[in-house]
């Protein structure tokens, strides 16, 4: 764990980008700078955070920044690992550097999953964070396979036959734990402490760590904007968002929540849920909390915990 | 004489990449541009090439990787066809839009559908206006000639821009030839290591990528439409100075027996080569026939075509590829807004041909010249041909 004051004062995500108020991918950014240990080049898919931090002729990175396109982040980071290899093995280059691909849920789970899965395949030595905040919010909120069951979205909306998204959300650590990795983590940044160590520690390995982060959307979630982090603590308080990590294939439970807070009270803060709590729709929200309870008993099964 | 191998233009066009000390090859395998990648893959694994050999799980991703890489200051390759250059399109815009000189293979290919992997040009003219600079080799010694070229003429600080060099598919990424080729040392001489302008290096950062919005966005395009304008100058620069190297001459096209040819053919790749043969046996039986072939298709060489021209009266221009629903295919489109532009008014009709790997025979062309001959003299123009369809 890191000592808060330990971190760096230096601010290499700045102030004076534009995303939303409230947004928790922006506090994301800052905290992942916070955790950089020399000199690091950060690609970053299409979405919020890459539209609203590099406006030209502005940038809010002092770090190297790369955007390409959407659903590439993952084969770009790996050509840029790649040739810094080979320039250092010929002498035209002479310094580690941390390569840190960056992208939302859209990003991750569907138009980039192939060019993710080549590059953890291939073993590159990168980090990939996944900043989800549960759909294409970038775009004006349409639904992601990282939206979880009965969201409302603007392309899964709380219609009189379909009340939301009828899908559950992706596992995308599992996926990722599948290509053998040597680490993978969920994080929240409500526990500042437990991401910032997480970046840092998949800093250090040598190949690929992927990160899957919840990253609170006031405008597309639909709650007070002041309550971001409030929002993250909650997801993990009711179980909804397990954080824990899997290194080497071990699974660990980093936050316990032996006393879970009621969904209902996650559920609730959220527009997006709204429509659920219509006495027509108990049947969807019964599937989402059955939904959270499967998951939360299989990871910490996978964790060797006993809830 | 430089020494001589025996080489399909794809281990031509490996082989170049080899001696042209590229750093990063991300690549994904398609036919018929495989054995490029299989003959670089064997250099990297047997430790005659040193370079990272990222071997990408789609073309789109080959490109991107390139991309990435190239922005790092490292010399760059990528090769591919048909399919996977249609995969990689919106990434061919974006290594363009970065200035990234990365060079590509094409061994060109058909689209589908149907499904058909032999010869044409259809995947690089379906990406005609993406701002990379195009070359289309008549054959192996070319193809090998002009990668050597291509990525002195893209690092070239006035333009850093990323090159195409084409190879019809099958007729010649799979025939072997006969290939002069230069030396090692010889190359490392003619082309040093890249001497990138700005990197990402991340000791001095920079944001490369931003979002451009409508108040800036439009600069940015007109910088690209004045480099491909300022590679004119160092493609002449380069073909001049490879020239002295390789004794082997080149520039925007090649012209044969034009002198005082009353019609011509104009076409791009190995056609070309069936064209000027058959030319050759016209000319002795009188007739007054030529060939020019584009070796640069873009940026398109207008003034070296209205000097090629001379006299001619009539031109066939032969296109590979369908530019559907527009008045003329692609090639001949640009061949009429140049005669147009200079003032120009010839009798030109457009042949497609070659569609899906098709043969174009020796009889064909003569019939093609044949018929240019009749327009020099009837004036009849401005239609298009199909070359031994059953319509």
């Amino acid at each position: 764990m890191v000592r808060l004051q330990d971190l760096p004062t230096e601010e290499l995500f700045t102030s004076g980008h534009r995303l939303c108020a409230g947004c928790g991918a922006g506090t994301i950014m800052r905290m992942t700078m916070k955790a950089l240990r020399g000199p690091t080049v950060v690609v970053n898919a299409t979405g919020c955070v890459e539209v609203a931090s590099t406006i030209y002729p502005y940038t809010s990175w002092k770090v190297s920044w790369v955007h390409i396109a959407f659903e590439n982040t993952a084969a770009v980071a790996s050509g840029i690992e790649a040739a810094y290899k080979v320039l250092r093995r010929k002498g035209l280059w002479n310094k580690d550097v941390d390569v840190i691909a960056i992208a939302g849920d859209g990003g991750t789970f569907d138009i980039g999953i192939q060019a993710l899965s080549g590059a953890l395949e291939r073993g590159h030595d990168f980090l990939y964070i996944c900043y989800d905040n549960e759909a294409y919010m970038n775009t004006g909120i349409q639904r992601s396979g990282a939206t979880p069951h009965g969201a409302a979205t603007t392309t899964s909306p709380a219609g009189r036959k379909i009340p939301g998204k009828p899908e559950f959300k992706k596992d995308l650590i599992g996926i990722c734990v599948a290509h053998g990795i040597e680490y993978a983590a969920t994080a929240s940044p409500a526990y500042w402490n437990d991401y910032i160590t997480k970046v840092r520690k998949a800093l250090e390995v040598n190949g690929p760590a992927v990160i899957h982060v919840l990253a609170p959307c006031p405008v597309g979630m639909r709650f007070d904007p002041s309550k971001s982090i409030e929002f993250a603590r909650l997801a993990v308080q009711t179980r909804y968002w397990p954080v824990y990590e899997v290194e080497r294939g071990k699974y660990k439970l980093n936050i316990k929540v032996p006393q879970p807070k009621p969904l209902l009270e996650f559920l609730k803060m959220q527009g997006r849920f709204t429509h659920l709590f219509q006495p027509e729709a108990q049947r969807e929200l019964g599937e989402l909390q059955r939904w959270v309870d499967e998951n939360w008993r299989r990871i910490t099964a996978l964790c060797g915990e006993t809830t | 004489m430089g020494r001589v191998m025996g080489l399909t233009g794809n281990e031509a066009i490996a082989y170049a990449v080899k001696q042209c000390n590229v750093d990063v090859v991300a690549a994904y395998p398609i036919t018929p541009q495989t054995i490029m990648v299989e003959v670089i893959s064997e250099y990297v694994y047997n430790g005659e090439m040193d370079a990272e050999f990222v071997c990408v799980e789609s073309e789109h991703s080959a490109l991107s990787a390139c991309i990435g890489a190239s922005l790092t200051g490292a010399r760059v390759f990528t090769a591919t066809a048909s399919q996977g250059l249609a995969l990689m399109h919106e990434m061919l815009y974006i290594a363009s839009g970065l200035r990234c000189p990365i060079v590509m293979g094409v061994a060109n290919r058909a689209l589908s559908a149907p499904l058909n992997i032999h010869g044409d040009h259809s995947d690089m003219m379906g990406s005609r206006d993406c701002g990379w600079i195009q070359i289309y080799a008549e054959n192996s010694q070319e193809a090998y000639d002009w990668v050597i070229q291509a990525f002195k003429i893209a690092e070239d600080h006035r333009v850093l821009l990323p090159v195409s060099v084409n190879i019809d598919g099958f007729i010649l990424s799979h025939s072997m030839e006969r290939v002069e080729v230069l030396e090692d040392w010889e190359v490392s001489k003619f082309l040093p290591p890249r001497k990138p302008l700005i990197t990402i290096d991340p000791t001095k950062p920079i944001t490369v990528g931003a979002l451009c919005l409508p108040d800036y966005y439009f600069e940015m395009k007109f910088q690209q439409i004045q480099a491909l304008k300022e590679s004119f100058k160092v493609i002449s620069e380069v073909n001049a100075e490879y020239e002295t190297l390789a004794e082997r001459k080149y520039g925007f096209l090649e012209t044969y027996a034009m002198d005082d040819a009353e019609a011509a053919i104009i076409c791009l790749g190995s056609t070309a080569g069936t064209a000027k043969a058959v030319a050759a046996d016209l000319r002795s039986k009188g007739k007054k026939v030529g060939v020019i072939k584009p070796w640069v298709y873009r940026p398109f060489p207008e003034e070296e075509l209205v000097k090629a021209l001379g006299d001619v009266k009539a031109l066939a221009v032969l296109d590979k590829a369908c530019s559907f629903g527009a008045p003329f295919n692609a090639l001949c489109s640009d061949v009429i807004t140049t005669l147009y532009r200079y003032g120009k008014d010839l009798n030109v009709f457009n042949c497609l041909h070659g569609l899906g790997g098709r043969d174009i025979t020796p009889s064909d062309l003569k019939i093609i010249f044949d018929e240019a001959l009749e327009v020099a003299k009837t004036g009849k123009k401005g239609y298009v041909k199909y070359i031994g369809v059953r319509e």
